[in-house]
């Protein structure tokens, strides 16, 4: 279970500092497989658009579609590098009533959800994630602008997560 | 009275005259979208397929209302439809809310009204019932509402003088005269546009006839007209609007042709706004919405509704919106801190507008560009807490603090604050807010 311990990110200092009976949250992170499964989209896109690309430019010249396969291809490997930070931004802390997400490299994004406002949790798994045997746990709260998703975990920890969450949005269930 | 049609567990149907107010009202929709043929007489081979359609309209109509039955049952409201595809609908009285009288024109002749209730929840269903005996209606709905805010079921009140005796309890806050109300409107974004658009035209033809007809055949036509709908639909909806507090909840009475009658629950205030467009603020003027849970698209609902917020003060003065949004919120914050000054930077023009405050159990924020816009929002309401930033917010070091509520479109935004700032407050407000709901919970 990829759990690291990271030194309390920095956005969250002002609440260790005022929240004293909490112990510091533990940030856990998808699994590494993460990687792979966007590694794997990130292969199928590009190998597709350098063929329709290079297709489109052989039919002026052979030249021309070889350098159009190439610039897709190099395109792609440069994308490679964007999933990889990415995927390492994602992370999220259970804490003792709200869940944190965080996610985003070029736009950050910090979601505080409190267990008591979760209205369900979906748990989805699309085909590529499927094959690797991962999991995209969402929490939906009544607001519609609340986006907190969690990605690419294993399977175990996906349902470990979703019925945690569910036991403990029903304890600190709130009205509207 | 006819106390004995509001009896409860026994299924009612729908008005008599329900299909033919709906169908009616489909009918004028359809001539104003045949009106241009109509008026030029390019459609020789007549109405056939129309009149056809109407009456198509109506057998359906009928067919609906045979089908359609409903019943207070313990808790929920119940509504079954559907000929074809029975649905039977669950109201759970207890998500209530706000419920709505509202009396189209036509209905208005035939002396029908629907009601309306607004719930919450993740499908933000709304259940119509429409339509309604005029004089049903308003007895229903208060009987509604108090079983949606005890679950006790209450005295029927019986004859007019119990009606008139609770009606007296209300205490009218405010109303807004029509004067004031059109010049608003003309004062509007859109308003002055059409009257800048119609002012030209009026030059226009008066230097050269042909510049008009230019104007008019450039596209200015479809402008005037959707200016013309729009202010009417506002002054229409706003006409006469009064404001009062009662036991069960603050009323909402407006109308020149279609009658709304609104009744928003007490503590059901996702959020509250309030906007200052750029030429009201000169004369000191603003508009004060209330926010409740629902989702924006909404099926069957009229398209203003859907889009509109429901205006506590469609127009007033400052001080007043300040006194009936003391009365809203318990609490509200005075002081307010403008963001840093390199925000400049990024938003020269949100600039002077940006400022966010708070109280214990109460956010306010300030933003927009030409129209201010400020934002109340309880933190007993608050669904989930957002940071976000960007680029150039990251070399700015600067962010921003979202605060999401379940109401249809008002949230506030902390936009561009410094880092520092944003997360103590970030930590702060979870914690408020979590203190707030306490209680509740």
């Amino acid at each position: 279970m990829p759990a690291d311990h990271r030194s309390g990110s920095s956005i969250l200092r002002g609440v260790q500092a005022s929240d004293e009976v909490e112990p510091t949250e533990e940030w856990r992170r998808p699994s590494p497989r993460l990687l792979h499964v966007r590694r794997l989209e990130v292969g199928i896109v590009t190998l597709a658009a350098a063929v329709a690309v290079g297709i489109v430019g052989a039919l002026s010249s052979e030249w021309a579609g070889a350098i159009a396969a190439a610039v897709a291809l190099a395109l792609g490997a440069a994308a490679e590098v964007f999933v990889r930070r990415r995927v390492h931004a994602w992370s999220y802390a259970e804490r003792a009533e709200d869940l944190l997400v965080q996610r985003g490299v070029l736009f950050s994004r910090l979601s505080v959800v409190p267990y008591g406002r979760m209205q369900f949790i979906d748990v989805t798994a699309g085909p590529v994630e499927r094959s690797f045997g991962l999991a995209t746990v969402r929490l939906h709260t009544a607001a519609a602008r609340s986006d907190a998703r969690i990605p690419g975990l294993a399977r175990e920890e996906a349902s470990r997560l979703r019925d945690r969450l569910a036991q403990l949005g029903e304890s600190q269930a709130a009205g509207l | 009275m006819s106390v004995d049609r509001l009896e409860p567990a026994v299924w009612h149907r729908l008005h008599p005259l329900s299909p033919l107010v709906r169908a009616g009202r489909a009918t004028i929709g359809l001539f104003i979208v045949l009106a241009p043929s109509i008026l030029t007489g390019r459609r020789s081979s007549g109405f056939a397929y129309e009149l056809a359609f109407v009456a198509f309209l109506v057998a359906l109509g009928c067919v609906s209302w045979l089908v359609t039955r409903w019943r207070v049952e313990d808790d929920d409201l119940r509504i079954e439809t559907g000929l074809i595809r029975r649905q039977s609908l669950r109201f759970p009285l207890a998500q209530v809310q706000a419920i709505d009288i509202v009396r189209p024109g036509l209905a208005r002749i035939f002396r029908v009204a629907e009601l309306r209730l607004r719930m919450a929840g993740s499908t933000g269903a709304t259940a119509r019932l429409a339509y309604l005996h005029e004089r049903d209606a308003e007895p229903l709905r208060r009987r509604l509402l108090a079983l949606a805010h005890t679950g006790v079921e209450p005295e029927l009140t019986v004859g007019r003088e119990g009606t008139a005796a609770e009606d007296a309890t209300e205490s009218v806050l405010t109303s807004v005269p029509t004067g004031r109300l059109v010049a608003s409107i003309l004062l509007s974004d859109v308003g002055f546009l059409s009257m800048a658009i119609f002012t030209g035209l009026i030059v226009g033809a008066i230097a050269a006839r042909s510049v008009a007809a230019a104007i008019l055949g450039g596209g200015a036509a479809p402008i005037i007209i959707a200016g013309a709908t729009l202010f009417w639909r506002r002054f229409n909806q706003e006409y006469h609007f009064t404001l009062a507090e009662a036991h069960d909840g603050l009323r909402l009475r407006s109308g020149l042709i279609a009658l709304t009658s609104e009744t928003i629950r007490p503590g059901r205030v996702q959020a509250v706004r309030m906007v200052e467009p750029f030429l009201w603020r000169r004369l000191g003027w603003c508009r004060l919405e209330v926010d409740v849970a629902g989702r924006q698209r909404r099926k069957g609902e009229g398209e203003a509704q859907r889009k509109q917020l429901r205006a506590v003060l469609p127009v007033g003065s400052r001080a007043l919106a300040d006194e009936l949004l003391e009365r809203i919120l318990p609490e509200v914050p005075r002081a307010l801190l403008p963001p840093p000054r390199r925000v400049l930077l990024k938003s020269p023009l949100r600039y002077r507008f940006l400022a966010w405050g708070r109280a214990d159990s109460c956010v306010v924020t300030s933003s927009g560009r030409i129209r201010r816009v400020t934002s109340w929002v309880p933190l007993a309401k608050v669904q989930s807490f957002r940071r976000t930033q960007g680029p150039v917010q990251r070399r700015l070091r600067l962010a921003s603090l979202h605060l999401d509520t379940a109401g249809r479109s008002v949230h506030a935004t902390l936009r561009d604050r410094d880092v520092a700032e944003a997360d103590e407050t970030l930590a702060d407000v979870v914690l408020l807010a979590r203190a707030a709901r306490a209680p509740a919970g």
